[in-house]
């Protein structure tokens, strides 16, 4: 029952997926594009549970349609044209021989993947797993991130400090 | 299956039923096809119940406090005053803009219930009645909460009205500035538990019979203040400021799409006292009177004891400017849930290394709460300072010359 449970959800969350980044393109609205795009990280995120990857699921929600989908907005209302809209651009034909040779490389490996299937609990303690390998084997790359993002918060907060725009 | 099952024996009834169902048909699906219907129509019908009751508790409480007697014609006390509305608000006439985006107008109204009927999902009613007892529940709620302020953007985009887009904005700039307290105060709990499950954090309360609150105190004032923020009641209700903006993101909606935010808004704010009562104040257990009272009974009563504390905010507080309730974000709640973070990961380490019994929440308990008042008293004065308190304008980078918000245009007409 699971099984057949689990495909048919795969299949209507990735046909969710997959219009909804074909309409990212094809919609003329920009505001319109920022929501499909926003629609096909949910679906993403509803993949993820499919694969029991609760966390990442929950992460991708939180991370990506709530705070990566605002920046998103932000960067669309505060750009000048944006009124503009989704037009046609003159790159749009090699752009999408592009797409289409990434897609098929994509759906090559997938094929061509032995895939191995996860033994064990369906929703496991992912998160404490996660969090043991971040602090252990993976520290480097944890700290070098949190070093990057301290550097962002830092220079933001430079860049917009009062009494600052007379040197600059 | 059995777990499943299991999970709801609490109303005595159902036991009976699910037990008579299994005898039935031999098809454990169907058991737990019934089991998940039942309990999400359980739980429904508590939200859907609670914001009707809502509407006339909030009326009656707030009209206590300003010295009125609040709605008390319908019914006795008033009490059919929420249906009387409810009639009203259905039978009005649905007005579109004709500039508005079409269906995007309309998704936005239906779109804010999602979040807010999921989050009742992962709360612990009684020790075997969780409706789903996720892994990462503290997570599921703070990603359902941030998902909520982008319908209420749809909703301010698609109106196609300047105070709807700007109400949208502020609702965005807030959701940004107060999501980052709420993770940070949520961490406090789940650093001390070890666990992301609600249901596995009032476990922890009630085994070692202390509530969170006492251990962790900053991070329930820092969750309470951002959660009103994130909720738009009103100290800090800038999204729809009707001195300002009309009505914020809901200008341009009536009849009862104006209905379901308002709905959604009495909703969440159960919600959060949820979230309030289960992560800090120890859920369904009350130093072991839920021995002898349905522990759901309790957890309902603690839901509703905050949602007056929601209520009693409501009625007494005036409404923040906007600069001030962004500066009171990044200038007060985040580096106070940082320093508190701090503590309390070296608490926890203590506590681990050392393998203490549970005395030694005791003394955690007092040391934070000296702890909050000495970090509230120094804020306080910090950012009570004039340099703080007078409004400033931002300055852009380079003072480039940006123009004005683009307003939304849509070539054909909105028809839904």
């Amino acid at each position: 029952m699971d099984d057949t449970a689990v495909v048919v959800a795969f299949y209507v969350l990735a046909a969710i997926t997959l219009i909804s980044a074909l309409m990212v393109a094809v919609v003329r609205d920009l505001i319109h594009a920022v929501l499909f795009l926003i629609l096909s990280f949910i679906g993403v995120a509803g993949l993820y549970i499919t694969l029991s990857a609760d966390f990442v699921a929950v992460v991708q929600v939180l991370i990506y349609a709530g705070a990566i989908s605002v920046l998103m907005i932000f960067a669309v209302l505060l750009t000048p044209r944006s009124d503009r809209d989704n037009a046609a651009v003159s790159y749009a034909a090699p752009l999408s021989v592009l797409a289409g040779l990434l897609g098929a490389v994509i759906i090559f490996v997938g094929l061509d993947t032995d895939w191995r299937q996860v033994e064990g609990d369906r929703f496991g303690q992912t998160a404490a797993e996660i969090g043991q390998a971040l602090l252990d084997p993976y520290a480097l790359p944890f700290e070098v991130a949190s070093i990057v993002l301290v550097v962002a918060m830092i220079g933001a907060i430079i860049l917009v400090r009062p009494g600052n725009e007379e040197e600059a | 299956m059995r777990a499943v099952v299991a999970a709801w024996y609490d109303f005595d009834p159902f036991h009976e039923l699910y037990e008579w169902i299994g005898d039935v048909t031999s098809s454990e699906e169907l058991v737990y096809v019934i089991i998940a219907v039942v309990g999400a129509t359980g739980i429904l019908s508590f939200v859907g119940l609670g914001a009707l009751a809502n509407v006339w508790l909030e009326r009656k409480i707030i009209g206590r406090i300003q010295v009125r007697r609040g709605p008390n014609r319908v019914g006795p006390g008033g009490l059919l005053q929420p249906v009387a509305d409810a009639i009203k608000l259905i039978q009005k006439e649905v007005l579109q803009p004709r500039a508005s985006d079409g269906k995007l107008y309309n998704l936005p109204p239906i779109l804010v219930f999602i979040p807010a009927m999921l989050t009742f999902a992962v709360f612990a009613w009684a020790p075997d009645m969780v409706y789903a007892d996720l892994n990462v529940g503290v997570l599921y709620l703070l990603a359902l909460s941030s998902v909520t302020s982008l319908a209420i953007f749809m909703a301010g985009w698609a109106s196609n009205n300047k105070y709807a887009l700007l109400g949208a904005m502020r609702v965005i700039a807030m959701a940004v500035s107060y999501e980052i307290p709420m993770v940070l105060a949520l961490l406090a709990p789940v650093l001390f538990t070890g666990t992301m499950s609600i249901p596995g954090i009032v476990d922890f309360q009630r085994t070692n019979d202390i509530w969170l609150a006492f251990m962790l105190p900053l991070p329930v004032f820092i969750y309470a203040i951002s959660a009103t923020a994130e909720l738009n009641r009103t100290p800090a209700d800038i999204a729809e400021a009707e001195s300002e903006i009309v009505a914020g993101f809901h200008t341009e909606y009536s009849g009862m799409k104006f209905g379901l935010f308002y709905a959604v808004e009495l909703i969440n704010s159960l919600a959060v006292s949820g979230i309030l009562a289960s992560l800090f104040f120890g859920g369904y257990s009350l130093f072991g009177i839920d021995e002898y009272i349905p522990p759901w009974i309790i957890f309902i009563g603690k839901i509703y004891f905050f949602y007056f504390g929601l209520i009693w905010l409501r009625g007494t507080w005036p409404r923040l400017r906007i600069d001030q309730l962004m500066a009171f974000s990044w200038k007060m709640l985040i580096p106070l849930a940082l320093i508190n973070i701090a503590v309390v990961s070296a608490e926890v380490l203590i506590w681990r290394l050392n393998e203490f019994d549970s005395w030694i929440f005791w003394v955690y308990a007092l040391m934070n709460i000296v702890m909050m008042f000495v970090l509230l008293q120094f804020f306080f004065t910090m950012l009570t300072k004039n340099y703080y308190r007078l409004p400033r304008r931002a300055t852009l980078i380079h003072d480039v010359s940006v123009p004005s918000l683009p307003a939304p245009t849509f070539t054909q007409g909105g028809n839904a």
